[in-house]
């Protein structure tokens, strides 16, 4: 019955936060704010985990090639597929959920605890809407440029192990094999998906800001609940989009 | 002017409100006492929507803000101003941002006209100068007087304050009393404030509900209730030896 309950508070609270906009012009501030705020300062994070990921990858897949009748470009076919199709859109959004989201709800929350958000109301402006709308509106410009970086970067991280002096396959057969059998409605595939999960990250972790009472305690509580249910959800779209896309 | 009209709140099996009626007037002062706990700051926050009523009538210049939908509550709301306790500034803007923030949202003044009116609001609550610091970096009474300012910015007709002076030592507690006060004869405003500071309620109570239990126990003015006869609202009243002595020691 909670999970019901859940569900149709976080409904009615979405249908707060996309009403028409009070003023356009404050709204538009408050998204390039957002974009700064979540997209630009994580770019260290997402560069650093895609390179080191890209390079695992190709280290894994030279490793477990020991068959002649298997090409090496395989590794780098191997490293693109990975990377374009879990490792950037699910894996990355998932540490995303974790900066961004426990962010997002603390910042909220903490804001509801110190009646920030009661003056909001009481001015008379619609709190959902002017708090959540824009960080919705910011992740879902600036995720796919997070994950198209990432993809890239994630690949660049496979080309630099073939580059290594020890390394077990070459960098043409790497860039072949990142060429090779380029189906580009896959990456339809994984925009979709960051498109979706942007917005389960920044909607869900601000439902549970939002609806923060007590203390910081409580405050604490929201921010791990926001990273938990946020995960949960991106797997768990990720499956159901993954089903829909590639299972035909 | 405000009326409340047998208002009633439960917070589960608890009733805090009890059947409560009482009028807010325009450039006076209505002050709201009781003791911690009685229900005082719930009746405000009933009476500005941020609880919902379970039953009764809260009348702004006639109009009953419970009957009207959300988007018609939000425009009486525009005309509302509030002081919260812990002042409720926003800690990501500095105090001019925080004090042209209703302005930036429900006016089209131009940029020198904003600039204008929160210099004013500023200047109007002693804070001149001091546009480009953040919240934290200001003191418990600058946030009040931060708060006041941006309650102000818009013209408000009504001004709400939870607790003005809890937290701040005697000598900042007057200089707010005073500003709230100049502020609703100033600008005709309805003041409701919330408290449990005597020397507020003897500087300031122009109407004043005695809370007690959830109930409305007493009204009055703050000469009558130096006087009188109502047990709970003299104990309340004379409960620190200070109030004794300066008032029933003196003969007054």
């Amino acid at each position: 019955m909670k999970l019901f309950f859940h569900i149709g508070r976080y409904f009615m609270l979405m249908s707060r936060v996309f009403q028409r906009p009070q003023k356009f012009r404050v709204y538009g501030r408050q998204i390039i704010f957002e974009i700064d705020a979540m997209g630009i300062s994580s770019l260290p994070i997402v560069a650093i985990i895609s390179v080191f990921m890209g390079g695992i990858i190709a280290i894994q897949t030279a490793s477990n090639i020991d068959n002649p009748l298997i090409p090496r470009y395989t590794i780098g076919f191997t490293v693109r597929e990975s990377i374009m199709l879990e490792f950037s859109p699910t894996v990355v959004c998932l540490i995303l959920a974790g900066k961004i989201g426990s962010n997002i709800a603390s910042e909220i929350g903490a804001m509801r605890i110190t009646e920030q958000i009661d003056a909001l109301e009481i001015m008379g402006i619609n709190s959902a809407g002017y708090l959540i709308f824009p960080k919705i509106a910011a992740a879902i410009l600036i995720f796919p440029v997070l994950i198209a970086l990432s993809m890239f970067l994630g690949i660049s991280g496979g080309y630099l192990m073939a580059c290594l002096p020890s390394a077990a396959f070459s960098t043409y057969d790497y860039v072949f094999g990142i060429q090779a059998f380029f189906d580009p409605g896959k990456l339809y595939y994984s925009f979709t998906k960051v498109l979706v999960f942007a917005f389960i990250i920044t909607s869900v972790s601000s439902y549970y800001g939002y609806h923060t009472s007590g203390g910081a305690l409580e405050v604490g509580k929201s921010s791990t609940n926001a990273v938990v249910y946020s995960s949960i959800l991106i797997l768990l779209f990720s499956l159901i989009l993954t089903y829909l896309f590639l299972i035909r | 002017m405000i009326e409340i009209k047998n208002i009633n709140k439960s917070f589960g099996e608890r009733q805090v409100v009890k059947d409560v009626s009482f009028s807010f007037y325009p450039s006076k002062t209505n002050l709201i006492i009781g003791e911690s706990g009685c229900g005082k700051t719930t009746i405000l926050k009933l009476m500005v929507g941020l609880h919902a009523v379970d039953s009764g009538e809260i009348l702004y210049n006639g109009v009953d803000f419970l009957k009207r939908d959300r988007k018609a509550q939000q425009e009486i709301r525009k005309e509302i101003g509030m002081l919260f306790q812990g002042g409720a500034l926003f800690d990501s803007q500095t105090l001019e941002e925080n004090v042209r923030f209703p302005l930036d949202m429900f006016t089209d003044l131009s940029k020198e006209e904003k600039n204008d009116r929160v210099n004013f609001c500023l200047q109007r609550v002693k804070l001149e100068g001091k546009n480009a610091l953040y919240p934290a970096e200001l003191s418990g009474g600058m946030k009040k007087r931060a708060s006041l300012a941006r309650a102000i910015a818009n013209n408000p007709k009504y001004l709400f304050c939870d607790e003005p002076n809890s937290g701040l030592d005697p000598k900042t507690s007057i200089v707010i009393d005073e500003l709230i006060k100049d502020i609703t004869q100033e600008f005709k405003i309805t003041t409701i404030i919330v408290t449990h500071d005597m020397n507020s309620v003897i500087e300031i109570g122009d109407n004043i509900m005695f809370v007690h239990k959830g109930e409305n126990w007493w009204t009055g003015n703050k000469s009558d209730i130096l006087n009188t006869s109502n047990k709970e609202l003299f104990d309340f009243v004379f409960a620190s030896s200070f109030m004794k002595t300066v008032f029933k020691g003196s003969g007054k």
